[in-house]
């Protein structure tokens, strides 16, 4: 991504960001692979919650086939979704860090993540693109390490996290960076689009995980994490909260995963009947949809992917103008913006 | 006999130690030239002798300094740091600097060619010219001018010369609003620098380095001078920091921002030449804030203790002033990568609404100090 920024000094008068640098035409690219191939491409577009990206297209696929998933790889789905949040997170707060001048936090948040990645590679195979979710459930059945790993890593990051905001939230100098910062407004918000921790920082409701549940997201407690300051702090203390409300989580699930399958049983082909199907899931940085034409046939028609960084970017010139050009690399790093996503 | 031969031991250890203190090597040497030759000559020998010292501390403190810093960072974030070249990785920098000395010095097309090429030596020439009045050890001062201080503080403003010079010449627009950030700051914090450097100066009533390292004979000033040289202490170690343009006030070369600021467009001996002088600078700022605040070479005394007092004598000035000046350094390399960057509005508003009428007034309660005597 290439942002063209007009300048008055320091003060940015106008940021336009030029896209498409990473564009591979993944949507087109669905179109000539079956239901159960496009899966794997979604992985590349937000490669940091590649879990829920795999995720979403698979709910997509069995909302289209009616096919029920075993409540097992529900429960699997959804302990693997909020650790894929937790580790995007991580690198979402070292980055931030960095962006406003403080290395440290980056390692310190890499030593916790690659815990994650361990646990990951472990069950899946894979650290980054874990292509583990298939229509119907999970590929394979979990570790028989899992669980233990998972309470190890709980109760590590629950020292962890205070250390995170010894080391950085309170900080004077960064408060002082994030607060009053990049001001986004509640109706600014809606009108951009905007959704995710970048739109709960202003006070709109949209987690979807509490709004239309899915997989095993009825099945627990959680707190949908809203801030109504706006600002870059708002946005930061988010996605804090949020990794303790996914620890949360995980810790009601890990204890109560259920026996049975891990995948329904499903055909060897899977053909959507003619229509459209749309679904959505909380990613990390906002809402994703998937949107499938389908005209009955092994591939889909059309694949339609409405990526949360796409439209959380668009709102960045609203915030920048009028701000100094060392908040903008701030604002970007509220906004947690992964290329990829954007670019598709 | 045992009880003799056990004091004896530990008596000539300590002898050596104070034989290889550096005012006794700079003695033996001075006479020795001056025996030798005529005095012309053995002055020029002596200047020659200097010159070469100067130009071997910078390239040595350099070479330490970069490897202290990835050390130290390394420390901090978890992790080995160097570790291949040589024990421990300690030749690291040797081998930086051979990469760099061979690599090519590239001048960008639409630079200010004769600018760009002056701006790293002046760079370095100031950082050799403030090594001056520094005193390394007992009597081991190259140039004990009765302005010291002022020359350190007059010297060191040349430096934001180099970079505007850098920043203009690259014709770079990340490299331009580097060194324009870069000015505005480094003119700000040497007020607050100069203010707190003046307290010490009112207490001492003198600008001479080594009178000052001499008022401290009975007690450092940071513990003799009360909390206004604590403060003072405080905010000289701020806005040195800012003046050498290390985070976090590194917004000369915010490279989230502004890639690498005023030394965007340089490459190979010249990027070096940049790299070692703020190195040095760094170096040189802790070595004044120890002379100033904790004594230079005078070592830590406690008043009655009479054999705790005669221990610390024995250990070597040198040894004494370069610790204090490595305490120094590591506490800014501390700072370097625990806190993240100010913002250029924040940067000014804490040197002009804050650390400006702070250390105004703080040397107004010094000078109150230092009238009645209630120093100790």
């Amino acid at each position: 991504m290439h942002l063209v920024i007009t300048l008055n000094g320091e003060t940015i008068k106008k940021v336009e960001p030029h896209l498409g640098f990473i564009h591979r035409s993944i949507e087109k690219m669905c179109e000539s692979l079956t239901y159960r191939q496009f899966i794997y491409v979604t992985s590349r577009m937000d490669y940091l919650s590649a879990h829920i990206n795999n995720q979403a297209c698979a709910l997509c696929v069995e909302k289209g086939m009616q096919i029920e998933v075993p409540e097992r790889a529900q429960v699997i789905r959804t302990i693997m979704a909020e650790l894929t949040r937790i580790a995007s997170h991580e690198l979402w707060w070292g980055a931030m860090a960095m962006d406003i001048g403080a290395f440290t936090p980056f390692f310190h948040a890499f030593r916790e993540r690659e815990k994650i990645n361990d646990i990951m590679e472990e069950t899946c195979g894979a650290r980054l693109t874990m292509n583990y979710m298939v229509p119907g459930g999970v590929m394979i059945d979990l570790h028989p390490d899992f669980q233990r790993k998972v309470k190890e890593f709980i109760t590590l990051f629950k020292l962890k996290i205070h250390e995170y905001d010894e080391l950085v939230t309170g900080n004077i100098i960064f408060r002082n960076r994030m607060k009053d910062v990049g001001f986004l407004s509640k109706e600014d918000a809606i009108s951009y689009g905007c959704s995710g921790p970048a739109a709960r920082g202003s006070g709109v409701s949209c987690d979807i995980r509490k709004l239309y549940p899915y997989d095993a997201y009825n099945k627990v407690q959680f707190e949908e994490v809203i801030e109504t300051a706006g600002d870059s702090l708002a946005r930061y203390m988010i996605r804090i909260k949020e990794m303790n409300q996914s620890v949360h989580i995980i810790e009601q699930l890990i204890d109560n995963i259920p026996e049975g399958d891990f995948q329904a049983k499903t055909k060897a082909v899977l053909k959507l009947p003619k229509g459209e199907f749309y679904t959505r899931v909380e990613t990390a940085r906002g809402e994703l949809g998937v949107y499938i034409v389908s005209e009955g046939a092994t591939t889909p028609y059309r694949i339609k992917f409405r990526s949360p960084g796409f439209s959380n970017l668009s709102a960045l010139d609203h915030m920048a103008r009028g701000s100094k050009l060392g908040d903008l690399v701030a604002m970007m790093g509220t906004l947690d913006l992964v290329i990829p996503d954007i670019d598709r | 006999m045992p009880l003799t031969s056990a004091f004896i031991i530990p008596c000539s250890l300590f002898d050596i130690l104070k034989m290889w203190s550096l005012n006794n090597i700079t003695g033996i040497i001075h006479d020795w030239l001056y025996q030798t030759f005529s005095p012309t000559w053995a002055l020029t020998f002596e200047m020659v002798i200097a010159g070469v010292a100067v130009i071997g501390l910078f390239a040595v403190l350099g070479l330490i300094l970069v490897i202290m810093e990835r050390k130290v960072s390394a420390w901090i974030q978890i992790r080995l740091g160097p570790n291949r070249v040589g024990p421990k990785g300690m030749l690291q920098s040797l081998a930086d600097t051979l990469k760099l000395l061979v690599k090519e010095g590239l001048t960008p097309g639409g630079a200010d060619k004769f600018l760009f090429n002056l701006a790293p030596i002046i760079a370095m020439i100031v950082a050799m010219l403030l090594m001056a009045p520094i005193a390394f050890a007992k009597d081991f001062q190259l140039w004990d001018l009765n302005i010291g201080v002022l020359y350190v503080s007059a010297v060191s403003s040349i430096m934001v010369i180099s970079i505007l010079m850098a920043g203009w010449a690259s014709n770079n627009k990340y490299s331009l609003m580097g060194a324009m950030r870069s000015g505005a700051q480094i003119v700000s914090y040497e007020l607050s620098a100069g203010l707190s450097i003046l307290s010490i100066v009112v207490l001492t009533g003198s600008l001479n380095i080594s009178d000052i390292i001499y008022s401290q004979a009975d007690g450092w000033w940071i513990f003799k001078g009360h909390i206004p040289v604590i403060i003072s202490f405080v905010i000289f170690i701020i806005a040195v920091t800012a003046e050498t343009n290390r985070a976090p006030f590194d917004l000369a070369e915010a490279e989230s921002e502004l890639t690498a600021g005023f030394h965007t467009e340089y490459s190979g001996m010249k990027f070096a030449l940049f790299f070692l002088a703020e190195y040095v600078n760094v170096f040189i700022v802790c070595a004044i804030g120890a002379t100033l605040f904790l004594g230079g070479w005078m070592p830590f005394h406690i008043g009655n203790w009479e054999g705790f007092n005669h221990v610390m004598d024995y250990i070597p000035s040198s040894i004494w002033f370069f610790g204090k000046t490595f305490f120094l350094i590591f506490v800014i390399m501390w700072f370097r990568w625990t806190f993240p960057r100010l913002r250029i509005d924040q940067l000014l508003n804490l040197e002009w609404k804050y650390l400006l009428p702070i250390s105004m007034f703080n040397l107004l309660l010094v000078t109150v100090i230092a009238i009645l005597g209630w120093h100790f």
